[in-house]
């Protein structure tokens, strides 16, 4: 791990419930991913994935292992940081399956609401939203609310959010289920961009075949338990109006 | 911090606005029903103010003469009017009845008074048109609540009156407006019997042996001309000399004149207590109902509304939005819709007021309890979908 950032998981154990029906839905899970780097967490259903994703993203507590964020355990058989809440708002950000945009908020306020939470003036959170929203080519959608905002600009308005407090860790959970596959593969070039200009580790939990090939690193989890596997790392060449001019090693 | 309850609001305001209509019409009506018992009370309270009495004289173990039928003869008030602390006495009769504008009927309440004795109880305080009653029969003081117009003819019974003052807020306590006429001509109009019956109670009258007998010429003469008139009054009104006590001048009469006398705090009590005391409950009842319902459409909407943001709420969660900012985003919901519906609700009642028929008082401090119950019931009514919303667990948000 570079730099004091990225996420770092070692041992990390999920049971739900007691005794004779206990299930052990993570049995030792080790991770390491770096600033600026993006990697994929494939599993079949059931396999765990969506405990790890809410393990790592402090929504619930592990029951054994080890977590570190940048140069901070957070966990360690018990959580280190009091309030999980800030942890969540400062640390980590979070990309979902559908953009889950505040309906209420234009695209500028859905990335600024962040920054507000954090404590920043509302026009300097306006700032820098509008600087997110510019880097993701959605600046001309600043003003609109999401209802009239096609599917990729509402994620890619999303992945700003997700990037608005330059959290150090930003999970993506399927974020490229409901697109097709040129804007899927518009939103992995944009998270690739993103974590390197913002030195951010991403985990992309996705069952989408098409941009597997994308990740250089994946985590494959199967019964709870985390097998490294090198991908193929081909990166994908997309021009401005986001269609895919090539995908190569 | 931008106001997350302000853009919701104005996100979805259409639907905010008409829950908002629709609730304001509802507490529009809880302050109209509030107004009707505040109208009631006053109305009891003018009629007392405007008798200008301060003891009611009234036929011993009645409630007279506006909760029961008292009757009293009507010279008592010469032995009245020169008793200690006594300033002025004079007879007054109250009928309700039905009267006669033209083609329609008209609901009032007849007061009879002493013609030409301006100033004395019972009289009418003041004009807005017209001159007070002068002569001894036939002319009227009309309140203009009544509908009656200067120069018009009342009918009243079998007598036509007509109309020479107009005064203003002289009701009764059930609102009805006064027409005051001579008390000669009220009191004929209260006990005047139809030909028919007259004729019956002669012939009934002759031929009782007792009050015809023979060999005593006159006899059924006197006892029906003892029948025909009316020398009975429903109560003297006392106006107190300056200095006299109620209390002492009442007892003073009670024990001399062995009558029934209340004093101006007995007499509101009778008023308010007992006379409209059902119908203040009836309104009491009705607040409560109104109340209750406006809280549950106010914790049916909220709740909606909270219902139709869990996922959004699940984020804001797990974005690490702070409990208080969604409990406040929910209670400010709340409060901003109570707060439109009672401005709604005060302008809808002050505009359909007037057009009531019987006196509503939209009274400023019930405006200002109605507002701060609106605001408890709205925080209150949203409880359960505070409820809700914290418990929203921010893992909604991450599928799996």
């Amino acid at each position: 791990m570079s730099g004091g950032k990225g996420i770092k998981v070692e041992g990390l154990k999920k049971r739900y419930g007691s005794g004779e029906t206990a299930v052990d839905a993570l049995k030792g899970v080790d991770m390491v991913v770096s600033p600026g780097e993006v990697v994929g967490l494939i599993g079949p259903s059931g396999s765990g994935k969506s405990t790890l994703l809410k393990c790592l993203g402090a929504v619930i507590e592990p029951t054994a292992g080890k977590m570190t964020i940048g140069d901070e355990v957070i966990y360690d058989g018990g959580w280190k940081i009091k309030d999980l809440r800030t942890l969540r708002r400062d640390k980590i950000g979070f990309i979902f399956q559908a953009p889950y945009l505040i309906p209420f908020l234009d695209g500028t306020d859905n990335v600024a609401l962040l920054p507000m939470l954090a404590g920043k003036p509302n026009s300097e959170a306006r700032e820098r939203a509008r600087e997110l929203l510019k880097a993701l080519d959605v600046i001309h959608r600043a003003d609109a609310m999401p209802s009239e905002l096609s599917g990729g600009e509402q994620q890619r308005i999303s992945i700003a959010r997700a990037l608005a407090n330059q959290p150090p860790v930003i999970l993506a959970d399927e974020p490229t289920a409901p697109l097709d596959s040129e804007r899927a593969m518009s939103v992995i070039r944009i998270l690739n961009e993103m974590a390197k200009q913002f030195e951010t580790a991403i985990i992309v939990v996705t069952h989408d075949e098409k941009i597997i090939p994308t990740f250089r690193r994946i985590y494959h989890i199967r019964d709870g338990h985390t097998v490294e596997e090198a991908g193929e790392g081909r990166s994908t060449e997309v021009n401005e109006d986001g269609r895919i001019l090539a995908l190569s090693k | 911090m931008i106001s997350l309850a302000g853009r919701d609001i104005l996100h979805g305001w259409g639907k905010f606005v008409l829950t908002g209509f629709g609730l304001g019409l509802l507490i529009g009506v809880t302050l109209t029903m509030g107004g009707v018992y505040r109208g009631m009370v006053d109305d009891a309270k003018v009629l007392l103010d405007n008798s200008g009495a301060d003891l009611w004289v009234v036929q011993q173990d009645t409630l007279g003469p506006y909760a029961e039928s008292s009757s009293i003869y009507d010279d008592l008030w010469r032995s009245v009017a020169g008793m200690r602390g006594v300033d002025a006495a004079a007879n007054v009769t109250y009928l309700t009845t039905q009267v006669r504008r033209g083609e329609e009927d008209v609901r009032a309440m007849i007061v009879g008074v002493e013609p030409g004795t301006l100033g004395e109880p019972g009289q009418p305080r003041y004009l807005v048109e017209g001159r007070h009653i002068a002569r001894s029969h036939y002319e009227a003081v009309a309140d203009e609540a009544s509908g009656f117009r200067l120069g018009d003819s009342i009918g009243i019974r079998r007598n036509n009156y007509q109309v020479v003052g107009i005064t203003r807020r002289m009701v009764s306590s059930g609102g009805d407006p006064m027409i005051f006429i001579p008390l000669k001509d009220a009191q004929e109009a209260q006990f005047l019997k139809d030909n028919d019956s007259i004729l019956t109670q002669r012939r009934r009258t002759a031929a009782n042996p007792s009050l015809n007998r023979p060999g005593i010429p006159g006899l059924l003469e006197s006892v029906l001309a003892s029948q025909t008139g009316n020398s009975t009054v429903n109560a003297v009104l006392v106006r107190l000399a300056p200095g006299a006590d109620p209390e002492e001048t009442a007892e003073h009469i009670r024990r001399w004149k062995r009558h029934e006398v209340y004093t101006r705090v007995q007499m509101e009590e009778i008023l308010l207590g007992k006379l409209i005391a059902t119908s203040s409950r009836q309104i009491g009842m009705f607040l409560v109902i109104l109340a209750i319902v406006s809280a549950a459409i106010v914790a049916f909407i909220i709740y909606t509304l909270t219902m139709g943001k869990i996922r959004e709420i699940a984020v804001l969660k797990l974005i690490g939005t702070k409990n208080r900012t969604i409990v406040g985003m929910i209670l400010q919901q709340a409060l901003g819709l109570g707060v439109l519906g009672f401005m709604i609700g005060k302008i809808s009642a002050t505009l359909w007021v007037p057009i009531f028929p019987k006196y509503v008082l939209l009274e400023g401090r019930d405006s200002v309890t109605g507002f701060i119950a609106v605001m408890i019931m709205c925080v209150l009514s949203s409880i359960l979908a505070i409820r809700v919303a914290l418990k929203v667990d921010p893992a909604e948000a991450i599928g799996g």
